[in-house]
């Protein structure tokens, strides 16, 4: 057998090395480097630098959640409706739905959208490094603001854009002949569902806008964070719902 | 405790919310009392309302479930017991989004207001029962109230999912992120799982309640066609402009309204494993089991929808499933109870007044548990669901076994929050006179049911030959029912005297062991369990969450 296969003796793990060694292996706290570097042991307020920033992230998490189950709803709803129907005269069962096609122009609203989501996760990012903070403490200005506020600028202008183009769609809609109240019921889901999805994306704007004026106003560097940061994930959030609504506007009339 | 009104302090939110509660139950009794006595005096005049029209009947049943399910059953024994001492239980200063929670209590507040409302807009209140089925809660045209009144409805609901929603993320977030070092999940009181539970309950369901909302607004407002199907005529007009479904309604309606009984109930059962540990000086015989059974029945009961609606004309197949998911609720359930029972065995209760409620709470929750099984075969439910057994099944367990845990959180945190004890000799009075008129209100309705006196009718009139042998049970039920009101006075009695005069309260004066009796400065890592009671009959027989662990060797 060659030399270099010799079998070296694995340290063998102890529980208790006795006076003088590491402390007891068993005790040792996970993460960080030795007693009392857990955050987590720690009371809450006092559990690091991250610890607002999840507790917001966890909240719009929930919230999210929440907002998911409420487009569920509207989405079995359009199921449900659509099979509906009732027994004509000559014992046949007839449905009033009749598919919608969607305008053409949402193809592109949805590209928008797409496309903010991809400023917004710029801005965010912009907001997380951490020579910033460095900087920052020196008095050598905010670069972390200066970096995200163009993405910022950027994402209400993409999010503006896809709320004109909705309105848009609605137009065409309305001359074509579709009103909410028409008889149809894919008529009343289409306006129902963009309305829905359009009123979150009005608040997302208007989040947005706000985060960009707490990005100057804001002195904790940690605020500014929470309020990009959480204004991305609802974004990002409602970006995602609008692809599923959108494919079922298209692919499931 | 001085009470701010616009204050974010967790605790005096709390309290908020327990006086909303006592607001919307006071209201919600009268009307139910207004009820009882129609029904066996039906061309009584009544001060101020007259002899009762068979509409104003309706409403009264309409606003009276309304009340108590949303504003007594869904906010005291869930954010309003959270709020007293949620926090404290997991070891958090306060909650984790303080002002959201202040926001939430306000726009409750504000739901219960709008709702109030609907009693005096013109026509009055809706009469469309607490679950608004469509068409009638659909077309303004279809009954007196169901105009304005309705609308309101419409909105306080609508308000209150949002407020509810708020309130569930806001105790989420306190309790997955705010707990103390070593609040393990193995270390949390019962009530915090059964808070956890109810919380994530609360945003899966009242969002979609939240969406059937909007749906029949729309369909009330701007022409739609949801829930209004083709050739409905309502007074000689054709209303129907589409092949609408009124069984839509009912899906979202009781997604939402079946999980909402667990999240009237499930704290309930949280705070009484607490106070049969705490009065036994006994451990929960498996807390893992029974923190899983919790779980369980959440779950589950996000799967039996369907079996409020076996006559409402759904698929009989879908009602065969919906029978089984019913039926397997039963299972954990019945877990549940074993335990409660496996820890009551052997005896030595310490029977003080919130022993008392929450063994009160156990006995409702067998006692009207029990019919589930019953109701939940669809064949049986064909006959029973429209008569009274229905109603006396839900008023026992979800009703009576909630008010009974309310009852037991207030007698039992009532020296956590005003430093005195309440008065027992009062506290027992009120608990057996209102445990025996309880059971003499609600369990004849099971007799009556079954002879097939039906629900939602306001007098018994007409050719059935059963109506009159049934009128010695229905004036035995009113008198119960108000001699139940009346004991209530003992309680308000005994809450607002001992506040002054009562009893100091020693600081731990349960001998608890959770952390929301913990000494003021006591902040350090939890290393016990929830209920290290010990059965040994010496002079420290428990050892509080609060406590450092024994040392091992």
């Amino acid at each position: 057998m060659p030399a270099t296969f010799t079998r070296h003796p694995v340290e063998i793990e102890r529980k208790d090395t006795g006076i003088g060694g590491k402390p007891p292996l068993d005790r040792r706290p996970t993460g960080g480097g030795g007693d009392g570097d857990n955050w987590e042991n720690r009371p809450s307020g006092r559990r690091g630098p991250r610890e607002l920033l999840g507790r917001y992230r966890l909240g719009v998490l929930f919230a999210l959640a929440g907002d998911l189950m409420f487009f569920v709803a509207l989405v079995s709803a359009f199921f449900v409706r659509q099979s509906a129907g009732h027994f004509d005269a000559r014992e046949n069962y007839v449905s009033d739905w009749h598919p919608l096609a969607v305008p053409p122009i949402l193809w592109i609203n949805t590209a928008i959208l797409i496309l903010s989501s991809l400023t917004m996760e710029m801005a965010r990012r912009q907001l997380f490094h951490e020579i910033d903070v460095m900087d920052e403490w020196l008095g050598l200005g905010r670069p972390a603001v200066k970096r995200a506020a163009p993405w910022l600028v950027a994402t209400v202008v993409l999010g503006s854009l896809f709320l004109a183009g909705q309105w848009i769609a609605w137009e065409q809609l309305v001359q074509q002949g579709f009103y909410y109240n028409s008889p149809d019921p894919s008529s009343h889901f289409f306006y129902l569902i963009t309305g829905t999805h359009g009123i979150h994306l009005l608040l997302g704007v208007m989040a947005l806008a706000a985060a960009l004026a707490a990005l100057f106003v804001l002195r904790r560097v940690e605020l500014r964070q929470i309020v990009v940061d959480c204004t991305a994930w609802y974004w990002h959030t409602m970006g995602l719902f609008w692809i599923f609504l959108f494919a079922l506007l298209v692919f499931f009339q | 405790m001085r009470l701010r009104l616009f204050t974010t302090n967790h605790r005096a939110l709390g309290i908020l919310y327990l006086f909303l509660a006592l607001a919307a139950v006071t209201v919600g009794t009268l009307l139910s009392l207004i009820m009882r006595i129609h029904r066996v005096w039906p061309n009584l005049a009544l001060p101020f309302l007259g002899v009762l029209k068979p509409e104003g009947y309706l409403a009264l049943v309409t606003m009276h479930g309304t009340l108590m399910v949303f504003f007594v059953l869904t906010t005291a024994p869930q954010i309003g017991f959270a709020n007293l001492v949620l926090p404290e239980q997991i070891g958090a200063r306060s909650m984790a989004f303080p002002r959201l929670n202040a926001a939430a209590f306000w726009l409750t507040a504000v739901a219960l207001l709008v709702l109030l409302a609907a009693f005096v807009v013109p026509q009055g209140a809706p009469i469309s029962g607490w679950t608004s089925y469509p068409p009638l809660s659909a077309i303004a045209a279809a009954g007196p109230g169901q105009g304005a009144g309705m609308d309101l409805w419409l909105a306080s609901i609508g308000i209150f999912c949002f407020a509810s929603w708020l309130a569930a993320v806001n105790m989420l977030a306190t309790i997955l992120g705010e707990r103390r070092a070593g609040m393990s999940w193995s270390h949390m009181p019962m009530t915090v799982w059964a808070w956890l539970i109810t919380s994530i309950l609360t945003l899966l369901v009242f969002s979609v309640l939240l969406a059937a909302i909007v749906l029949l607004f729309s369909d009330r407002h701007f022409g739609s066609s949801f829930f209004v199907p083709m050739g409905d005529l309502v007074n000689g007009h054709i209303v129907g402009r589409g092949d609408g479904s009124p069984l839509l309604w009912l899906h979202l309606f009781w997604f939402f309204g079946h999980p909402e009984v667990y999240i009237a109930v499930l704290p309930g059962m949280g705070l009484a494993t607490s106070l049969f540990a705490n009065f036994a000086r006994r451990r929960p015989v498996t807390y893992r089991l029974m923190a899983a059974m919790l779980v369980a029945i959440g779950f589950l009961g996000l799967l039996v929808w369907g079996h409020h609606m076996f006559v409402s004309g759904m698929n009989p197949y879908a009602g065969t499933g919906f029978a089984l998911t019913t039926m397997a609720i039963a299972v954990p359930s019945t877990v549940e109870v074993l335990c409660w029972l496996a820890m009551l065995w052997g005896g030595g209760l310490l029977l003080r007044t919130p022993m008392l409620f929450a063994l009160g709470f156990l006995s409702f929750f067998i006692a009207g548990g029990l019919t589930g099984p019953l109701l939940a075969q669809p064949a049986l439910d064909m006959y029973l669901h429209n008569t009274f057994f229905v109603v006396a099944h839900f008023h026992l367990v979800m009703a009576m076994a909630g008010v009974f845990s309310i009852f037991a959180g207030i007698y039992y945190w009532y020296p956590l929050i005003t430093g005195r004890m309440m008065n027992e000799t009062l506290g027992k009075v009120h608990f057996w006179i209102t445990l025996i008129t309880a059971y003499g209100t609600f369990f004849p309705m099971h007799l009556s049911g079954l002879a097939g006196e039906p629900r939602h009718y306001e007098r018994l009139s007409g050719p059935a030959t059963s109506f009159p042998t049934l009128l010695p049970v229905e004036r035995g039920i009113t008198h119960s029912a108000l001699l139940l009101a009346g004991a209530q006075l003992f309680f308000l009695w005994n809450v607002f005297a001992s506040a002054r005069r009562g009893r100091a309260a020693e600081p731990n004066p349960w001998e608890a062991t959770t952390l929301e009796w913990a000494p003021e400065n006591e902040r350090g890592r939890v290393e016990r369990g929830p209920y290290e009671y010990e059965i040994a009959m010496n002079e420290t027989n428990f050892h509080p969450q609060w406590e450092r662990a024994a040392k091992e060797e």
